[in-house]
């Protein structure tokens, strides 16, 4: 009997799970208590542990960011929330100076086992400001481990992944795959960071995604199926490590790729796949690698333009049968 | 060592004149009509919302009205001001028209921001707004840069940054204070302590009610004031203001209010857990307008049919707006790329 349980709901279990396994847990970041800012994702978790382990903070992401990496190289395991990533913009120099290096820097003495969640929370014409998916910023620093999960169950297996990994881990969810709803085993368990899995199998094209976009490539896989093509679709997973030996296999077998990501595309998490494709992937090519991601331009307001602008599976499909070689109109 | 000179406190001469005549009448009809647009504004997008016209996230400013209209008023045309996330009353008080801003709650191309902001991003630089952000504290350094722009063009201007309780928790509220300190930038910091940030009561953020003191520690003189008094509010506006226009430098004024509503949306959130329902009711008790409005009545500068003829004519310019900013288009789809730089 499958356990359904939604994306969000996944989150709370899991945070639930190891703050009750291991007391050094404990949950910091603005609006850990509030009613609208996390959706489910705390749910109940301040009821059962209380102020002290439930850490609502004042306005201020650079210090209660570095606060909690503070206490994480003095043996508290902190999970840092920030409602949106745009917020965490002014958590960067305590994540990317700090946290990123000092295990390098002191030549492995001192660890920093922080998780760290900056939700992205897009559309819904909230405009420029409160809409950017930022996840490559994370990925190009050596000593970060980002992890990105698309489905109930990596919700829930990788947060706790997260959770108990030595070093610090930024764990991007996102607000639109909240209500996903999938199998989720009850007991505890841990994911392997740095491992892709393959969705769907398919033999014409494989479709790379990170993030929502798994789930809106799922969606274009089905309908390219109903025009005769076999789209293999590739969860990423986490972004880095990046699995690359799992997306090459993919390559191998279907010699076509199209990469689906939700940021933009200029030194994006999309160019890094290409570039595995344009590298030790060349040999399979049989056509040149697609992206889907973000027009180069900020997120824009108004809902026509939102509609536009935001990548969906119409775009996925559009992009893969160029990829095909099918001619298609291009998505209006 | 040499420090700098004692601080001028600006703010001494405003505590002796506290009566309501010491505004001139004009003025203070200037200030009841000002407040009223805003709240009648803001009731109707408060409408479009809970109907989902307005589908951006829209903070309403009701019930912190005396605060942009006090400040506004003691300011010229040119003077910039720098607003956040709840700056529809700062952009109409400044000088913004309800027109492009109906528009923009629509996502209009007619709208203040021609349907790129929403409610959280309004601007009007012909009359000195240049642009609000939702950034909790972006709004205090770039203040601060207006004033430094000013202050080496030497054009006399001032710069304003409204901000709220919440802001003065980010490190940029305190690195801003000490530069514009330490350079006698003509900038006024508007606290507006509603008491909560979102769901955050000011107590679960700070050890004491001292906001009023943030400027202490930088010689920055402050003071704090009822912000629901729109008449004390102008007179320490003007003063703040005077002050920076001469020369002396920056100054802070917590200016102490509460909204009505919920942080964001049209909802009272009388349930949530957030606030009691006594508290709301005690701050509505306390509305600036009706405080003015009897002010004016005592003092015979208006009459109750004045005041109705006025707000029927408000309300006639808000259904204006609105079927203007209905009528009006979304932006064309092949301007989705356009001025992410500056297109000449
Ligand atoms: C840097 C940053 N952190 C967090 C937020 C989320 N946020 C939006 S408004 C707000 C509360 C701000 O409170 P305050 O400054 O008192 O302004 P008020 O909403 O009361 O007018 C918060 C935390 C944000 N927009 N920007
Ligand atoms: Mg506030």
């Amino acid at each position: 009997m499958p356990r359904m349980l939604s994306y969000g709901a996944a989150l709370a279990e899991a945070l639930m799970q190891e703050m009750e396994r291991d007391p050094a847990v404990y949950l910091i970041g603005q609006g850990v208590n509030s009613p609208w800012y996390v959706g489910n994702s705390t749910k109940g978790i301040l009821e059962r542990f209380g102020p002290e382990r439930v850490i609502d903070t004042p306005v201020a992401e650079n210090a209660e960011t570095g606060i909690a990496i503070g206490s994480a190289m003095c043996g508290m395991k902190p999970v840092v929330i920030h409602p949106r990533m745009d917020f965490c913009l002014l958590a960067l120099e305590q994540i990317v100076s700090q946290a990123a290096n000092w295990s390098y820097m002191f030549d492995g003495q001192v660890s920093v086992p922080v998780c760290i969640r900056p939700i992205i929370n897009r559309g819904g014409e909230q405009a420029a400001q409160h809409s950017q998916a930022l996840h490559a910023h994370y990925a190009h620093i050596p000593g970060l481990k980002v992890v990105m999960p698309a489905t109930a169950r990596d919700a829930k297996g990788l947060l706790i992944a997260a959770i108990r990994d030595p070093n610090p881990v930024v764990f991007i969810d996102d607000r639109w795959l909240y209500a996903v709803e999938g199998d989720v085993p009850e007991e505890p368990f841990a994911e392997e960071i740095g491992v892709a899995k393959v969705l769907r199998e398919g033999k014409d094209l494989s479709i790379v995604a990170v993030s929502y976009l798994v789930q809106e490539s799922l969606k274009a896989a089905d309908q390219l199926a109903a025009q005769g093509i076999s789209a293999e679709v590739l969860d990423v997973r986490t972004v880095r490590p990046l699995d690359e030996r799992t997306i090459l296999e993919s390559l191998a077998r279907t010699g076509r790729m199209v990469v689906a990501d939700s940021g933009w595309s200029m030194c994006g998490v999309s160019a890094e796949i290409a570039a595995l494709a344009a590298g030790p992937g060349f040999g399979y090519l049989r056509a040149p690698v697609e992206r889907v991601t973000l027009p180069p331009c900020p997120a824009p307001m108004c809902k026509p333009h939102e509609e536009a602008y935001f990548p969906r599976a119409r775009h996925v499909v559009a992009a893969a049968l160029r990829v095909a070689g099918v001619k298609a109109a291009r998505p209006t | 060592m040499l420090f700098h000179d004692e601080m001028i406190d600006p703010f001494q001469a405003c505590q002796a004149f506290a009566s309501a005549s010491a505004v001139d009448a004009d003025l203070q009809v200037r200030l009841y009509t000002l407040m009223l647009k805003c709240r009648r504004a803001e009731e109707r997008a408060a409408e479009l919302a809970e109907t989902r016209e307005v589908g951006c996230p829209v903070h309403l400013y009701l019930g912190q009205e005396a605060v942009s209209a006090g400040v506004c008023t003691a300011l010229k045309t040119e003077d910039q001001v720098f607003g956040t996330h709840r700056s529809h009353g700062h952009f109409l008080c400044k000088g913004g028209g309800l027109r492009p801003l109906f528009a923009e709650l629509l996502g209009k191309a007619t709208g203040c921001a021609r349907g790129r902001g929403g409610s959280m991003h309004l601007i009007d630089t012909s009359c000195g707004i240049p642009g609000t952000t939702p950034i909790v504290a972006a709004s205090i350094p770039m203040a601060a840069g207006a004033a430094l722009a000013n202050k080496m063009k030497k054009n006399g201007l001032v710069a304003v940054a409204f901000f709220g309780d919440g802001a003065t928790e980010e490190g940029v509220f305190h690195e801003t204070m000490v530069m514009a300190a330490i350079w006698d930038l003509p900038v006024v910091f508007i606290c507006e302590n509603n008491f909560y940030a979102s769901h955050l009561p000011l107590k679960d953020r700070r050890k004491r009610d001292n906001l009023a003191d943030a400027g202490k520690p930088y010689s920055i003189p402050s003071a704090r004031i009822d912000g629901n008094n729109v008449l004390e509010v102008h007179r320490y506006a003007r003063a703040a203001v005077e002050h920076a226009r001469s020369g002396r430098g920056p100054s802070f004024l917590e200016c102490r209010t509460y909204r009505w509503r919920g942080h964001v949306g049209p909802a009272w959130e009388w349930n949530l857990g957030i606030r009691k329902r006594e508290e709301v009711e005690e701050w509505l008790a306390r509305c600036p307008i009706r405080a003015l409005e009897q002010q004016l009545l005592a003092q015979k500068l208006m009459r109750e049919e004045d005041m109705t003829a006025l707000r029927q004519k408000i309300d006639e310019e808000i259904e204006d707006a609105l079927a203007f900013a209905r009528q009006s288009p979304y932006p064309a789809m092949d301007t989705l790329l356009r001025h992410v730089y500056v297109e000449r």
